[in-house]
């Protein structure tokens, strides 16, 4: 059994989180998403189940959605992560997908939306101007127990003709 | 009544409007929860990190029955990181005692241990508490422990609950049976039985589900030495009940317990109800001296909270020749696990069943048996809907039997039926204010009509596929006073809340209410009832809820009452400031109360409309120059005042419809469209009230096709993880298109009647009707959910 308070068997990381160098010491088995709610204290990453299924833990590893719960933080070594912190201005002002996501009423008890939030963002990316199908199988990916999922794709959709529109 | 599809304009309503009209109630406010949401600057329970801050699990139970023959704990003790572990005896707490006022052949009183003492009743329930450096270690340390037990056999199913010779979950309770009530027995009832020349049956069981809130259970506790309190950080619906519980259960002064409730990830009465896990923490917390934190894990969220729903109907129903209905006789038996909820009792569902049965229907005839069991499965609670679920789809199942019987159209036979007139007051003894029964219904069906569903269903036939349309036509009582809970002989009445409305000296106000938004909005429905009443910007409003020193005392939010009860208060408080705000501004401009009134942030004269004095300069009178004040007016501006609904509540109604389409190979159920006429009265934000609507469907659809907790022959439970217990997704939930009427509440200054729970109420019985309007050629008929995949492929397969 692992001593939590030796720090042998403990590994130096250095993590790149919303563009911000972290060296900490971890145990081997700490979890990423630990780390940045605890370790980081960036707690808006949240955690709804710790196996995979429900997505609140997504955050970005190189632009891509990953489940935070189900890498260990000395994995996330060398890759650039971003949360949800990094979304709008930084300073709690809106960028454009969380004000879609207000202006559809796309949260309710918000615990699930950082997740959806980078979910949305790193697909959009990927794909700018997606068919509502491809949204639906997004969302898919990710459990919300208040919104019923529609306005969640409502304003993705949105979000992305709004963008499109921009150009 | 009036139909306003799909997004109703600001409607006006009552006698409050601003004279510069921009009323805020009707209209689809931004949310003001949503920024600090959406940049994840939220604070939900595990967000909270105290200095010297320790983590806690629990050792629990790995069988369902046994007298506890052995706990060894030394072995945690050894585990690196793990600061101390305490069993009951350690702890010595009382137990959790939820109680009705009824006699022993009613309801028999089981307490709930904070940890299990001598015997265990389920698998999961707590048996000891862990306290480690971190959450790792605290895991490690459960892991050494050493438990022996005596099995018992265990019980888990109703029917064995209730077999002569059952082994006993509770020594005090005979036959398993906690709560057994027998209601209303018409006279004469079984005569119109034997007369009628309709009747039909429907024999319905529902299965257990989990309410599933995203985030789980959870709480931090520490000892705040300066003000000799202890603080309980927790994810609660209900903070006051909490406080009364953990102070009774430690010993302490209420006054010496501090809840308070972080923004929460959901609840949907999972947690209304006070958990075991809050309180041990809370006593470990003070053993140690230092705060613990206690987050529950997914596995523990999925098979050892509050689970809800498991029931049994057998029904029969009589009707006349041309489809009226003429009696209800109703045998309900709900499985409620090891012990009763604090405050509610194991008489939660029997209770609410059998009081609401007959729904929106003129039923001139009605006998019910309500009975709660007990078992060894994890307690319930309520959860969204209470029952209403169940009841409502066994009696919409009734119907649409009853129009096959006697070749009535669905719709039809429900038209002939519901209550027209108001107020009703049924054979339950509930008298129902005005709603729109019929009309909603009739809109329903005239919408999928000419989307054109009928005939592609028709069109389907032809083609050999499945479709079938089902509806479900219900009520939802809202605004549960405190005599509606005392009729069901609570011990502990909920009802009333209380609210002030305190100004400052710049014209800004705090507002407090003592009902607990997990989801629900209030920050901005409840700021928007206050803006309208005192003619003020809503960003001049901030709504404060889940801190019991702040708030003199609520019951926190559950059965739909928020807005009806708390948004009462809140609007009567409001109102109150105001009168002493005309009061002092009058004073200032030397003229009396009665020649002024509010104005826009401003008391006017009514004669001189343009000579005003403003917020702020009163706000300055009352507090900064308190020499200005007249004789008779205190300083300061505050005002405190409470509601409670002393008549039978309120009743939103809805009619939903749906259409399904069987897959033949898989028996999967696709729904192909989803239609809600809801109607509320005044939607304070229409958009809030959609976003209930489209999330309860969303939970009723779940119990409808997918969710389910199942226990083997030795009480071991199905489902331990998102693997196997089917949380639908967006591939699952459809679009849901909403249409609203306005019936609004007469006993409201808003005209607003509640809306949390509607969507889950109607959602599995248009599903199961519209899945058996797809299977009518196979003759197969199904009445219980979840509706599988199996039993839908099997049925299909079953065609002549
Ligand atoms: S917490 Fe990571 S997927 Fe649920
Ligand atoms: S908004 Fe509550 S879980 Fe999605």
């Amino acid at each position: 059994m692992t001593d939590t308070s030796s720090r042998e068997n403990h590994l130096l990381i250095t993590l790149d989180v919303n563009g911000e160098q972290h060296e900490i010491l971890v145990e081997p088995r700490r979890t990423l998403v630990d780390v940045l709610r605890h370790d980081l204290g960036l707690t808006g990453t949240h955690v709804g189940c710790e196996h995979g299924i429900c997505g609140a833990c997504t955050v970005l590893a190189d632009g891509k959605p990953v489940r935070a719960c189900l890498m260990f933080a000395a994995q996330a070594e060398g890759t650039a992560l971003r949360t949800v912190e990094s979304l709008g201005d930084g300073c709690g002002g809106l960028g454009d997908l969380q004000q879609s996501f207000t202006e559809h009423h796309a949260l309710q008890c918000g615990f699930c939306t950082p997740g959806f939030l980078m979910l949305a963002e790193g697909f959009l990316a990927e794909c700018p101007d997606p068919e509502p199908d491809e949204i639906r199988e997004v969302v898919a990916a990710n459990l919300c127990r208040c919104t019923g999922y529609q306005p969640i794709a409502e304003a993705i959709g949105h979000c992305a003709a709004r963008r499109l529109k921009e150009k | 009544m009036s139909p306003t599809a799909p997004h109703p304009a600001p409607a006006p309503h009552g006698t409050h409007g601003s004279p510069e009209g921009d009323r805020l109630v009707g209209r689809s406010v931004r949310r003001r929860e949503d920024p600090r949401l959406l940049t994840g600057r939220g604070r939900f329970v595990d967000d909270i990190a105290l200095p010297g801050m320790l983590h806690a699990q629990f050792v629990r139970s790995t069988v369902a029955h046994a007298r506890i023959a052995e706990l060894d704990l030394d072995g945690i003790r050894e585990v690196p990181g793990v600061v101390a572990v305490f069993d009951a005896a350690d702890l010595g707490l009382a137990d959790i005692a939820a109680r009705l006022d009824r006699p022993l052949h009613e309801f028999v009183p089981t307490d709930m241990p904070i940890l299990a003492r001598d015997r265990v009743r389920y698998v999961g329930e707590p048996l000891a508490i862990v306290v480690a450096r971190d959450a790792y270690a605290a895991e490690d340390g459960i892991e050494a422990a050493k438990v022996r037990y005596d099995i018992l056999p265990p019980v888990v199913s109703d029917t064995a609950a209730l077999a002569p010779g059952a082994p006993l979950v509770h020594d005090a309770a005979a036959r398993n049976t906690l709560v057994d009530v027998a209601m209303f027995a018409t006279e004469g009832i079984d005569d119109v039985f034997a007369a009628a020349p309709c009747v039909v049956e429907v024999h319905t069981t529902t299965g257990r589900q989990n309410a599933l809130p995203l985030e789980t259970r959870g709480a931090v506790a520490a000892w705040d030495a300066k003000e000799d309190q202890l603080v309980l950080h927790t994810c609660t619906q209900t903070p006051h009940q909490v406080r009364t519980v953990a102070a009774a259960c430690l010993g302490l002064d209420e006054r010496a317990v501090r809840v308070v409730v972080p923004d929460m990830g959901g609840g949907f009465g999972q947690k209304c109800v006070v958990g075991r896990e809050e309180i041990a923490a809370a006593a470990a917390a003070l053993r140690l001296g230092r705060p613990v934190k206690w987050i529950e894990d997914r596995k523990d969220a999925l098979t050892a909270s509050f689970l809800a729903r498991e029931q049994r109907y057998d029904v029969r129903a009589a009707f006349a020749a041309d489809g009226t209905i003429l009696a209800l006789d109703a045998d309900v038996v709900c499985d409620m696990g090891a012990y009763s909820c604090y405050p509610f009792t194991a008489g939660i569902e029997p209770l609410m069943a059998s009081a609401e049965m007959p729904s929106v229907y003129k039923v001139p005839a009605y006998r019910v048996r309500g009975r709660a069991v007990t078992t060894n499965k994890a307690p319930t609670a309520p959860y969204r809907g209470v029952s209403r679920p169940q009841y409502v789809m066994v009696v919409e199942r009734l119907m649409e039997r009853a129009a096959r019987e006697l070749g009535i159209d669905a719709v039809e036979i429900r038209r002939r039926n519901v209550i027209t007139e108001f107020p009703y007051t049924g054979v339950n003894n509930i008298t129902y204010d005005p709603g729109s029964y019929l009309e909603s219904l009739d809109l329903c069906a005239k919408v999928l009509h000419d989307e054109g569903w009928y005939a592609a269903k028709e069109q389907a036939a032809a083609e050999g596929r499945h479709l079938g349309i089902g509806y479900s036509c219900f009520s939802e009582r809202t605004g549960y006073g405190s005599t509606a809970f005392a009729a069901r002989k609570m011990q502990v009445v909920p009802g009333f809340d209380i609210s002030e409305v305190r100004m400052d000296t710049t014209g800004a106000l705090t507002v407090t209410t003592g009902t607990q938004n997990h989801g629900q909005s209030h920050e901005t429905t409840m700021a928007q009832i206050v803006a309208d009443e005192l003619h003020v910007d809503l960003g001049k409003v901030r709504i404060h809820q889940g801190d019991t020193e702040r708030i003199t005392y609520g019951w926190g939010t559950f059965a739909s009452r928020s807005i009806v009860v708390g948004g009462s208060a809140v609007q009567r408080a409001a109102a109150k400031l105001g009168a002493k705000l005309v009061a002092l501004g009058a004073h200032l401009m030397d003229a009396k109360p009665e020649d002024a009134e509010l104005g826009a942030g401003c008391v006017r004269l009514r004669a001189e409309p343009e000579r005003t004095v403003s917020y702020e300069r009163i706000a300055e009178a009352a507090y900064l120059r308190s020499n200005l004040l007249p004789d008779g007016i205190e300083p300061g501006l505050s005002a405190t005042a409470s509601f409670d609904v002393f008549d039978d509540g309120t009743f939103s109604n809805a009619t939903h419809g749906v259409v399904v389409e069987l897959h033949e190979g898989t028996g999967r159920v696709e729904i192909l469209r989803y239609v809600c006429v809801e109607d509320c009265g005044v939607a304070v934000n229409p958009q809030v009230v959609e976003g209930q609507c489209r999330g309860g469907i969303a939970q009723g659809i779940a119990g409808a096709l997918f969710e389910q907790i199942t226990y083997d022959a030795q009480g071991e439970p199905s489902a331990t993880s998102f693997m196997d217990y089917k949380v639908p997704t967006a591939w699952e939930i459809p679009d849901v298109a909403i249409h609203h009427l306005e019936t609004p509440c007469l006993f409201t200054t808003t005209g607003a009647k509640g809306a949390g729970e509607g969507g889950t109420i109607g959602a599995p019985a248009a599903v199961l009707n519209a899945v058996n309007d797809a299977l009518a050629p196979t003759g197969v008929e199904l009445d219980s959910t979840p509706i599988t995949p199996e039993t839908v492929q099997r049925a299909l397969e079953s065609r002549p």
